[in-house]
């Protein structure tokens, strides 16, 4: 990739609305706090977001990839983060040849 | 090891310790989270070498996103031709937790000045403003501590994403070693540690019943906005409005 406008744009675009983020709740919800449940709803949204961004890939690319994301949330349960993420992958991996 | 257990840096414990042991103490503080920032790091940059990034362009959206969910999200967008706005879009839904998390931080930043406190904000990842927010339970957040926090763990993502195009170009084959599904383990992972208990329940599962059924039926990423949406929605419902 060279460094092209759109590329360009999307990443300054990132920052900029990251920024937003970051210097927003200082800014502006301090002065107005929220509570019940749109605080509810604001703190839910990582959570929301990543599910759905997830969801496919993890649940409907078939049992193999299914039973793996089963493995990596249990993992990540109880053990750090890179031995849940290895043990992720590589049952992915055995799961793939195993089962398909 | 906890944090508890870590020594402060001579010096420190000082009244009169100055703003250098006050950010050598939080450079101390960060330093087992920039230890588990290089894999997460070096594997960033090479699924975005996949998508063709070289590391000028991984250090650039690091340097200047610099919040590690977003971009993972963003790379997973990454084709052509580059959905500009869902990227961005999908970056700003992500990112609105620092909202609160500013908020939140706010009332503790009195020793910030007007420099400072936007500098800082800028620098608010995740694991930056849980530690700062500990500090500031024990009503010890000074701007040198912040910055020993936040300084050098900013340069090491940048570093080590950058890094990762170069280690994952040589990677040719990525689905038969499983790493296509890193995207997947990482995201799992982030949720695992997202997770809230009982009020955690109904976004997600609304999140996924709703992304599940967009992604099977519509066409491009109106899965995610809708999912999040969906998700949303119900953590809000799901809570007791205060009389």
């Amino acid at each position: 990739m060279t460094l092209d406008l759109q590329s360009m744009l999307t990443i300054l675009g990132m920052g900029a609305v990251t920024y937003a983020t970051r210097i927003g709740g200082y800014a502006l919800l301090s002065r107005f706090p929220v509570k019940g449940r749109v605080k509810a709803g604001l703190e839910a949204v990582p959570i929301a977001i990543l599910t759905a961004i997830i969801a496919p890939a993890a649940l409907a690319a078939g049992p193999a990839d299914a039973l793996a994301a089963l493995i990596t949330v249990l993992l990540a349960l109880r053990l750090p983060v890179i031995v849940a993420l290895i043990g992720g992958i590589g049952s992915a991996v055995l799961l793939r040849g195993l089962i398909g | 090891m906890s944090i508890d257990e870590l020594q402060p840096v001579p010096g420190s414990s000082s009244p009169a310790a100055g703003w250098r042991s006050d950010f050598m103490l939080g450079l101390w503080h960060i330093a087992p989270l920039m230890v588990g920032l290089v894999p997460f790091g070096l594997l960033m940059g090479a699924l975005a070498a996949q998508k063709g990034f070289g590391a000028v362009e991984m250090m650039l959206m690091s340097g200047l996103v610099f919040a590690g969910a977003s971009q993972f999200v963003a790379l997973e967008l990454w084709r052509d031709p580059l959905p500009m706005l869902a990227i961005v879009a999908a970056t700003a839904m992500i990112n609105l937790r620092h909202v609160m998390m500013g908020a939140a931080m706010q009332p503790a930043m009195g020793r910030f000045n007007r420099l400072q406190a936007p500098a800082s904000l800028f620098l608010m990842a995740d694991e930056i403003w849980a530690m700062a927010m500990r500090r500031a339970g024990q009503g010890r957040l000074t701007p040198a501590y912040y910055f020993g926090l936040a300084t050098f763990f900013y340069l090491s993502w940048v570093f080590w994403t950058g890094l990762g195009t170069v280690v994952g170009s040589v990677i040719q084959n990525p689905a038969r070693y499983g790493f296509d599904y890193a995207f997947t383990a990482v995201f799992l992972i982030l949720i695992v540690g997202l997770w809230r208990g009982r009020r955690s329940i109904a976004p997600l599962a609304a999140s996924a019943v709703v992304a599940l059924a967009a992604h099977a039926w519509l066409p491009g990423v109106w899965y995610i906005v809708l999912g999040g949406a969906a998700g949303v929605l119900a953590a809000a419902l799901s809570t007791p409005e205060p009389s």
